[in-house]
């Protein structure tokens, strides 16, 4: 059966066929056709965002809460370049998106059109892959294979530029099962690597596993696989900013987060491991700090299913090419057929040695009773959200890192951050995607009051479409990582790094139609976050927090894992000026 | 002084210390990569190549299926064993690539290049370039009284030792395509 429409039916019937039940767009000149069929129809949900970058963000944080792709759609010319922010920072998180831009017509590209831009140009190196659409009978099976291409092997953003004309051109649809692509990643590792894994871990005395966003892209049977081989094993796990739940929190080989932030027993045992186990994770260089003196005892194994991000960074002893969960499944298969082994006695002594760092209490800070810290208004905030079915997105800086260590996940899929590109603005936007693919969930973004300001006009979407979404705004008045840096390496000189003329974000909120509330004394705060949780809309919680706390434990910069400064730690002198190349 | 005074390029001291300590030699390989041919897919692989700081020695890029729609990038590169290995990952997940082969690794291969020299000159000059022409087998695809242009094929260090005997001879201009090459043996 051959079906004839437009090219703009073809787009709203390719997203029907691809599952596809909301779409974030913003409307301009050169999508008009598509908006119009989108307009006819009641099966896919358009978000109107504020804002290009607000789309792409509220796509991501849909699709990590989902493991579904997320859809943008946007117009020529400054609809896509507005996009390219959160396209360049779902291809470093590996976030699968489907990103749809309006053109010029064909035969005006390059002519300097009105609204007209490069946009595959533009966005070839922030996408995993690109199309530029000229012939309507190729738009399905383009948007057919950019589903494809988003969603298989290392997940990530995919561009379809669709020109005017070919949006008003008749053609001949294609239906999903009828495309075929050549793009087709190796899933299955290879069985002698994964048995010299086996055979490492049953040796080892001191090892670790170090799990990455790879496994919550992979998918709940990658997190299954996960636990049960750390529970089986008894091996101790840390995990990245990207990989937060994935293991459990309140599992008791629970190491926490490792890197620069993360927490000293993680890094310490990262440090002193003689075996570690890379799942899905990239050596990325919050990670690894000073790289000649990186876990210099182990052997290292890594799982992950790009091939490019194999001893690309690290030399790796054991690489595994392949989807984790096809490996984990081969891994745990081979360990238990031969025997279940592991060497328990010295595995007892390395508890018995992590257990000493965990002793340390290395998050222990000094709180206050006149003031709000930051980590006391996680602490709070952790306390009376959990049990919720609770979805958590951040911006960018302190606040990031303490959500990341005084929050607990224990499921994948409820940790939206911006790792890989570290992009202010992307909480904001993210929750309100989450909230869409999670109407009756409990969604807050954590944020600084600087980071949330830079797509705050996001507000008019979450009053809008009725998201109660909670902006939980640390708000210390400062920008406080680059305050931070600025204190430890560059004199104290503060440069730049305040807010100035900041807004009343209770007026701001209620200038919006969502509701503020203003909290600045430690005694009232469990109330204040009572209230949040009890108010059905759109929250902004402005939390007035110390301004000149810093975010330890951290390594410094240019130091090995076994030099982390812990809170109480003298700063004076612990970063050389050199260290002032970059963050 | 400024305290802040640090060597260009300095490692210590910086978070972003991520100078990986792969070491070895230099290395010039010749990959070949099979593509899907679609617009813009060599901007992908050079794009590759600029935004990762990777070498390009030379390039040469041509249809060689048509009904497969295929085309094949020769590209000859430099690096470290790791830079190497890390550009032929890299050039395996840009989608529309369909192979990467690396001929300097997998065994022996049969490198090839073309040049045209335009050489002008009279007298014992132009005698001198036409009889070391004949011994590097050029042949003259064009003349004048005062000139010759010559087609050169082999190896690109062959044409590079053509190309400087030509220079005191009165070379004009050069043009070159690049390498081509096919790992030898029946696979």
């Amino acid at each position: 059966m051959t079906r004839q429409m437009t090219g703009a039916k073809m787009v709203v019937q390719a997203l029907k066929d691809q599952g596809v039940d909301t779409v974030f767009g913003y409307p301009g000149g050169a999508v008009l056709p598509i908006y119009d069929e989108i307009f006819q129809q009641n099966d896919i949900k358009h978000v109107l965002v504020r804002h290009e970058q607000g789309a792409i963000h509220a796509a991501e944080g849909y699709a990590r809460s989902t493991g579904k792709p997320g859809v943008a759609l946007v117009t020529s010319g400054p609809g896509a370049t507005n996009a390219v922010t959160g396209l360049t920072d779902a291809l470093l998180d590996s976030i699968p998106i489907v990103v749809l831009t309006g053109q010029v017509p064909t035969f005006m590209i390059g002519s300097d059109a009105f609204q007209e831009a490069d946009t595959v140009g533009i966005t070839r190196p922030c996408t995993k892959h690109n199309w530029l659409v000229k012939e309507t009978d190729y738009l399905p099976k383009v948007i057919h294979e950019a589903f494809h291409v988003a969603t298989s092997g290392r997940p990530g953003p995919v561009l379809v530029d669709i020109p005017k004309d070919v949006q008003f051109a008749t053609g001949t649809y294609t239906e999903k099962t009828k495309t075929k692509s050549h793009y087709q990643p190796q899933l299955k590792g290879d069985i002698d690597a994964i048995t010299e894994l086996a055979k490492a871990m049953e040796k080892a005395k001191r090892p670790i596993f170090y799990t990455g966003g790879g496994v919550i892209n992979s998918g709940d049977a990658a997190s299954q696989l996960l636990r049960e081989l750390v529970d089986a094993t008894g091996f101790p796990i840390t995990s990245t900013l990207m990989g937060l739940g994935a293991y459990p929190a309140s599992g008791e080989k629970w190491l926490g987060m490792l890197g620069m932030h993360g927490l000293y027993e993680a890094n310490m045992a990262m440090h002193d491991c003689d075996l570690m186990i890379n799942i899905g994770a990239r050596f990325d260089d919050r990670i690894t700090g000073l790289i000649s003196e990186f876990s210099p005892k182990s052997k290292k194994a890594h799982i992950d299913i790009d091939a490019s991000s194999i001893n690309k960074v690290i030399h790796v002893d054991i690489p595994i090419l392949g989807d984790v969960a096809h490996v984990l499944e081969d891994l745990l298969k081979v360990w238990k057929s031969r025997g279940r082994v592991t060497d328990k006695e010295n595995l007892a002594k390395w508890w018995a040695k992590i257990n000493e760092w965990k002793a340390v209490e290395c998050l222990n800070y000094r709180n206050s009773d006149t003031v709000i810290k930051p980590q006391y208004a996680l602490q709070r905030l952790e306390a009376l959200t959990k049990g919720h079915d609770r979805y958590i997105t951040t911006e960018v800086g302190q606040h990031q890192m303490w959500a990341a260590q005084y929050l607990g996940f224990e499921d994948p899929n409820r940790w939206m951050t911006s790792g890989g590109l570290g992009t202010m603005g992307y909480g904001f936007p993210a929750s309100i995607g989450v909230q869409l693919a999670h109407p009756d969930a409990l969604v807050i973004n954590v944020a600084g009051e600087a980071s949330w300001l830079m797509n705050m006009q996001e507000l008019g979407t979450a009053v809008q479409y009725r998201l109660p979404v909670k902006q939980f705004i640390l708000n210390n008045e400062r920008l406080g990582m680059v305050r931070q840096w600025q204190q430890l390496l560059h004199g104290e000189r503060y440069s730049q790094s305040w807010s100035e003329a900041l807004p009343d974000f209770t007026k701001l909120a209620e200038a919006f139609g969502a509701k503020g509330i203003l909290c600045k004394d430690p005694k009232d705060l469990d109330d204040a976050i009572m209230e949040m949780l009890d108010y059905d809309g759109p929250v902004l919680f402005d939390c007035l927090v110390e301004k000149h706390e810093n975010c330890f434990p951290m390594i410094p910069s240019g130091k090995p894992h076994n030099e982390m400064l812990l809170g109480d730690a003298s700063t004076e002198g612990a970063i050389q000026a050199g260290g002032a190349v970059l963050v | 002084m400024s305290a802040l005074r640090i060597k260009k390029g300095s490692t210590s001291h910086s978070a972003y210390n991520l100078r990986p300590n792969f070491s070895g030699e230099v290395e010039r390989h010749a990959l070949a990569v099979l593509v899907e041919n679609e617009p813009g897919v060599l901007a992908r692989v050079i794009g590759l190549f600029s935004g990762r700081g990777y070498n390009i020695e030379s390039l040469t890029v041509a249809e060689v299926d048509h009904a497969g729609h295929l085309s094949r990038i020769t590209i000859v590169t430099t690096g470290t064993p790791q830079v190497i290995a890390q550009i032929h990952a890299q050039l395996g997940r840009i989608v529309p690539v369909h192979d990467v082969q690396d001929l300097t690794a997998e065994g022996p291969a049969v490198e090839r290049e073309l040049a045209l020299l335009k050489v002008a000159g009279t007298g014992d000059a132009r005698i001198e370039a036409l009889r070391l022409a004949e011994i590097f087998r050029a042949n003259v695809v064009d003349s004048t009284l005062e000139s010759f242009v010559f087609e050169i094929t082999g190896p690109s260090d062959k044409i590079d030792a053509f190309a400087e005997l030509m220079r005191p001879l009165g070379l004009v201009e050069t043009a070159r395509t690049g390498v081509a090459a096919l790992s030898r043996g029946t696979e």
